[in-house]
Parts: C-alpha cells; sequence; structure tokens
C-alpha cells in the first residue's frame, strides 16, 4: 500500500514534466509573441523595445534554456511575474483565486453527488417508467447541454422571473447558489448516468437475487446490497470531475462573476500570459493527477478484492 | 429498454456479436436490427427527427431566413420581438431570427465536419497501431496517452488562441485535439479483431495485410467508431459555441449561437431575448444530438440497456 502510494507519487514527476514540456511547446510553436501589440491593428513596439522586454522576461534565451530556467523555478514554487497583470506575481493571483475555486467546485461536487446517485437510483429502480425517464431527460440535460447555456436559463428563471437568487457576485451565501448549481449540473448528469447504469448490472447479478429469494424487502436490498457494490465505478468518475469543477469554469465565473481561477485559464491564452498558462495548466495537472491517487487509494476500502 | 438479447447469452460483447457473424448478410441484418431497435426508442426518434430539420435549416438558410444576417439597420436597434422581427435585433439592429437560422449552419457545419476530419485522422492511425502492433504500437500508445491526459476544451482553446479565430482554424483545433478517442477505440477493436478466427481464415486464403485490416476488421470494428461519431457531433458543436462565447471560435460578423450568447449575457437583464433564444437552440441540438446518440448506441449494443 505504501509502496503503491510512493510509486504513483514518483510517476507524477514525468507526468507533470511532459505535461509542462507539451504546454511550453504548443505555446511557442504557434505563430505570434506576447510582444506584438495587445489590440490588433496597433503600433507595434519599437524593435529597441521589443529587444529590451524580450531580454526582462527572458524570451531572448534558446527555447530549452527558457523551459530548464522555468522548471527550475517552479519548483522553488516562483511561477514568475504574469505579463498581463504585470504587478503581480502568478503564485499571488492564483493564491487568491484559487480557493474560491475550490469552494465553488466542493459545493458542486457535493450536490452533484447528492443529486446524481439519487437520480441514477430512481433510474434503476424504476427501469424503463416515468422516473426513470424524468432522471434520463434530467440527467442528459446535465450532461449535454454547456453550463454557459443552464446559467442564462437558471438567471432567467431564479432571478427574473421568481427572484429569488442574485444574478452574480461572490459575498452571501444566496450568491453562492446559482454557480453552484449550474456547476454542478453536469457532474451531476454524468454521475446519475454512471450510477445508473452499474446499477442496472448489479441488480441482475446472482447475489441480489438470492437476497430477493431469501424474501429480503426491496428497500434494504437496494440500498444497502445493490449501492454498495453499484458505487465502486461511480468513485472512479469523482477524481477527473472534482479536478474539472475544483480547479474553476471559465463560463460560470465569467456569467456569474466569480472571482475565481476559472477565467485565468482562457484569459492567459487569449492573452499570450506565458507563465499564467504555465501555471493554470500545471496547477490542473497536479490536482488531477492527485485526485486520481486518492480515487485509486480510496477504491481499495471500498472494494476490498482490490490488491496493491 | 427491455430489448430482447441475442439466445447465446447476456455477455456476449459487441466485437463477438460482429465476429460471429462475418459474411455479408449477417452483417446486414446487425444494421438492419439496430434499425428496428432505433425506430422503437421514441427519444432516439424526437432526436434524429430534430436533427433531421436543423440539417435542412443550415442547407437553407438562405431561403428560410427572412432578411440578412449582416446588413445592420440602426433605425431599429435592441427591437423586442414583433411582428417584424419575431425574435428581436440585437445592438446593430440585425434580425435575430436570422442570424440564428445562420447560426445553425455553423453549428451542423463543425458537428459534421470535424467528426469528417477526425475520422481520417483517428480510424487510420488506430488500425495502424493495432494492426502493426509492436513498436509502432507502443509509440501511437504513449503518444494518446499524453494527449488524452490534457484537459480537451483547454487544449482547443490554446490552440484557437495561437491560431486566431476563424471556422477553418475551428476544423484545425478539433481534428488535433478530437482524433484521440477514436483511434484509441480503433486500435482496441482492431485488437481483439485481429487474434480472431475469420480474420485466420482469411489469412489461411492467402488475403494480404491490407485486404485483411480493410475488408475483414475493419467492417467488424464500425460499430464502436458509429458510435463514437455520433456523440462527437454533439461535443464538437459544443466546443464551437464555447468557443464562440469566448470569443475565439466563429469571426463575426458570421453568427453563431455560442457568440450570440457571449456577447449578449452582460446584457441579460435589459435584452433578454438577445441570450435566450439562441441558448434554447444550442440546448435543443445538443439534447436532441445526445437522445440520437443514445438511441444509436442502445441499438448497436442491446447489452447496455
Amino acid at each position: 500500500m505504501l509502496n503503491f502510494t510512493l510509486r504513483r507519487l514518483l510517476w507524477l514527476i514525468p507526468t507533470i514534466l511532459a505535461m509542462a514540456l507539451v504546454t511550453f511547446l504548443v505555446m511557442h510553436a504557434t505563430p505570434g509573441s506576447p510582444l506584438d501589440p495587445v489590440a490588433e491593428g496597433a503600433n507595434p513596439l519599437s524593435p529597441d523595445a521589443q529587444k529590451n522586454l524580450a531580454a526582462a522576461y527572458g524570451l531572448d534565451k534558446p527555447l530549452w534554456e527558457q523551459f530548464a530556467i522555468f522548471v527550475g523555478k517552479a519548483l522553488r514554487g516562483d511561477f514568475g511575474q504574469s505579463f498581463v497583470y504585470k504587478t503581480r506575481t502568478v503564485s499571488e493571483i492564483l493564491w487568491d483565486a484559487f480557493p474560491v475555486s475550490l469552494l465553488l467546485g466542493s459545493m458542486a461536487l457535493v450536490l452533484a453527488v447528492a443529486g446524481g446517485v439519487t437520480l441514477g437510483v430512481l433510474a434503476a429502480v424504476y427501469q424503463n417508467h416515468s422516473w426513470d425517464y424524468v432522471s434520463v431527460t434530467v440527467a442528459t440535460l446535465g450532461v449535454s447541454v454547456p453550463n454557459f447555456v443552464l446559467a442564462v436559463f437558471l438567471i432567467v428563471l431564479f432571478s427574473f422571473v421568481l427572484p429569488i437568487f442574485p444574478t452574480g457576485g461572490w459575498g452571501e451565501p444566496t450568491d453562492w447558489v446559482l454557480p453552484t448549481v449550474t456547476l454542478a449540473l453536469g457532474p451531476m448528469g454524468i454521475i446519475a448516468r454512471f450510477t445508473r447504469s452499474s446499477m442496472v448490472e448489479v441488480i441482475r447479478s446472482d447475489y441480489i437475487r438470492t437476497a430477493r429469494a431469501k424474501g429480503l424487502a426491496e428497500s434494504p436490498i437496494i440500498l444497502k446490497h445493490v449501492l454498495k457494490n453499484a458505487c465502486i465505478p461511480v468513485v472512479t468518475l469523482l477524481g477527473p470531475l472534482f479536478a474539472a469543477v475544483g480547479t474553476g469554469s471559465f463560463f460560470v465565473e465569467s456569467i456569474f462573476r466569480v472571482p475565481g481561477m476559472g477565467r485565468f485559464f482562457v484569459l492567459s491564452m487569449t492573452g499570450r500570459d506565458y507563465p499564467m498558462i504555465m501555471a493554470v495548466v500545471l496547477l490542473y495537472g497536479v490536482f488531477l493527477t492527485l485526485m486520481n491517487l486518492a480515487v485509486d487509494l480510496v477504491y481499495g476500502f471500498i472494494d476490498p478484492r482490490i490488491r496493491y | 429498454m427491455a430489448l430482447s438479447t441475442p439466445a447465446s447469452g447476456t455477455s456476449l460483447d459487441t466485437a463477438d456479436l460482429v465476429a460471429a457473424a462475418p459474411s455479408a448478410a449477417a452483417t446486414t441484418s446487425l444494421w438492419r436490427d439496430a434499425w428496428r431497435r432505433l425506430r422503437r426508442n421514441k427519444l432516439a426518434v424526437v432526436g434524429g427527427v430534430t436533427v433531421v430539420l436543423l440539417c435542412l435549416v443550415a442547407v437553407f438558410a438562405n431561403v428560410l431566413a427572412p432578411q440578412s444576417y449582416t446588413k445592420a439597420n440602426f433605425g431599429n436597434i435592441y427591437e423586442f420581438p414583433n411582428r417584424e422581427f419575431p425574435l428581436g435585433t440585437d445592438q446593430l439592429g440585425r434580425d435575430v431570427l436570422s442570424r440564428m437560422i445562420y447560426g445553425a449552419r455553423v453549428s451542423m457545419l463543425v458537428g459534421l465536419g470535424s467528426q469528417v476530419i477526425v475520422l481520417l485522422i483517428g480510424v487510420p492511425l488506430g488500425a495502424l497501431a493495432g494492426f502493426v502492433g509492436g513498436r509502432t504500437d507502443i509509440l501511437m500508445t504513449r503518444f494518446i496517452d499524453v494527449m488524452y491526459a490534457f484537459p480537451r476544451l483547454l487544449f482547443v482553446i490554446l490552440v484557437m488562441s495561437m491560431l486566431g479565430a476563424g471556422l477553418l482554424n475551428i476544423f484545425v483545433a478539433l481534428g488535433l485535439t478530437g482524433w484521440v478517442g477514436i483511434a484509441r477505440q480503433t486500435r482496441a477493436q482492431v485488437l481483439t479483431l485481429k487474434e480472431k478466427e475469420f480474420v485466420e481464415g482469411a489469412r489461411a486464403l492467402g488475403a494480404r495485410s491490407w485486404r485483411v485490416l480493410t475488408r475483414h476488421v475493419l467492417p467488424s470494428a464500425l460499430t464502436p467508431i458509429v458510435v463514437s461519431i455520433t456523440f462527437g457531433i454533439p461535443e464538437a458543436i459544443f466546443t464551437e459555441a464555447a468557443l464562440s462565447f469566448i470569443g475565439v471560435g466563429i469571426n463575426p460578423p458570421t453568427p453563431s449561437w455560442g457568440q450570440m450568447v457571449g456577447e449578449n449575457q452582460q446584457f441579460l437583464r435589459s435584452y433578454w431575448y438577445l441570450c435566450v433564444f439562441p441558448s434554447i437552440a444550442i440546448a435543443v441540438t445538443m439534447l436532441s444530438f445526445t437522445f440520437f446518440g443514445d438511441g444509436v448506441r442502445d441499438a448497436l449494443d442491446p447489452k447496455m440497456k
């Protein structure tokens, strides 16, 4: 077990390095540079100024050297100065924004698990009856409709038609409701679909038939015997899902004006903010790998058939 | 849906199912069976009909649109839906209905076109890796794994913001990122299929590798490829909408639903109709494709339900 954990943690190093390298290469391989004028058609900087800026940010060095410098500094937690927010370091910006996204994402994940498992169980128990259709429709809605579209519908419904929740902001707990729900619907749909198909499979298994034959009532069969085993594949989903919602969504955060880190995923790329791009992609990568590791460890506890 | 599974048992894999019936007549009956099952699935039929309607709207956009989608008319900006403009007008006085009809064109083009590219890249690479095996396979699989680790949308945004907005670049970005899934699936299919008896039989009869691959292995690997294409279409449409929402997708003045939502979401309180109608269009399109895709999957792989 300890051996397994250590080995997996060691694997993190090459994985993260590969991610950093690919991002770095894509960033530099494509035409254009951060020294280009910000607005379209604006006057370019003079060649001298460009040269000075390139030297100041280390962009004049050969690529492999730039990458080596980046890795060296990143190891010490220094991701450099943002090219866009010139007065702040990348670490400072993310230190402020990440906790906000993490809070929003955690709330959304809790809601998604609670709602998704409930919908999945209802759908599996009432297979091919109205509850199944309701659940499948809600799940499909969550999975397929982009969250910026869901956000528009939720704002219209719960801010305009029924003025219960504010349209945006991040102060009061009432501000949290709509972004949380919007963010949760996608993962909820995925969890519901997974729970349903996994439940359906378990319900048909022999040991459930045995439980029924012994005369057990339906609800303990479903809640104790089926759900316990049906949950195992669902747990695998939680790692990537938490990584996705926990690092913030550009769409949800920009529509509801949440000061999280979701927007930096997009703004850093459209603004060619090299240090910021590297930082957010790596943060996501590390988060995802750690979550997957956590899921694998939890897996061992809930499914005793698995040995490390 | 309580569909009858093949008599030989429920644990049959699609691959076995196809492999067990490699002759031309039997393959036709697999598709005919699937078609019959698909027609019985109400949600899938509704989805399919909507998809066909959307395609028609996209093809005949120039006939259907009551007004031009580019012509600004400053005499009637921000008109609420009325008789002349059923869905209102935007900040330049352009007819929202006409712009939405042309928006269908972008969505359908991206959805279907991107999948053609994905097929052309993903299937040959996946088939090659699976069929040739050895070092080629190891190299390809490693590469696919690294590509898989990237958050998909993030990678597309990165490519788009580097290449610049535009329909052609959307195809490039979607093609670059989208082939991975299908390549992986084709490889897995080819890997299992090439060990089957009917492939061995074809080889024994003296068929060359190319013929074995194209005539025997690939046709049998078709079902998962078809399923992954039906899900790839809405994913591509979603990606285009998201890119255009951010502002790195379709270049204005060409309208796209995502772009209309993105441009107008800050005016939601004052001019709700600018956002709500394109949002409905996106939602309906995505739901239709997903229901249809689910139906296709269940029809081709009856043990799933």
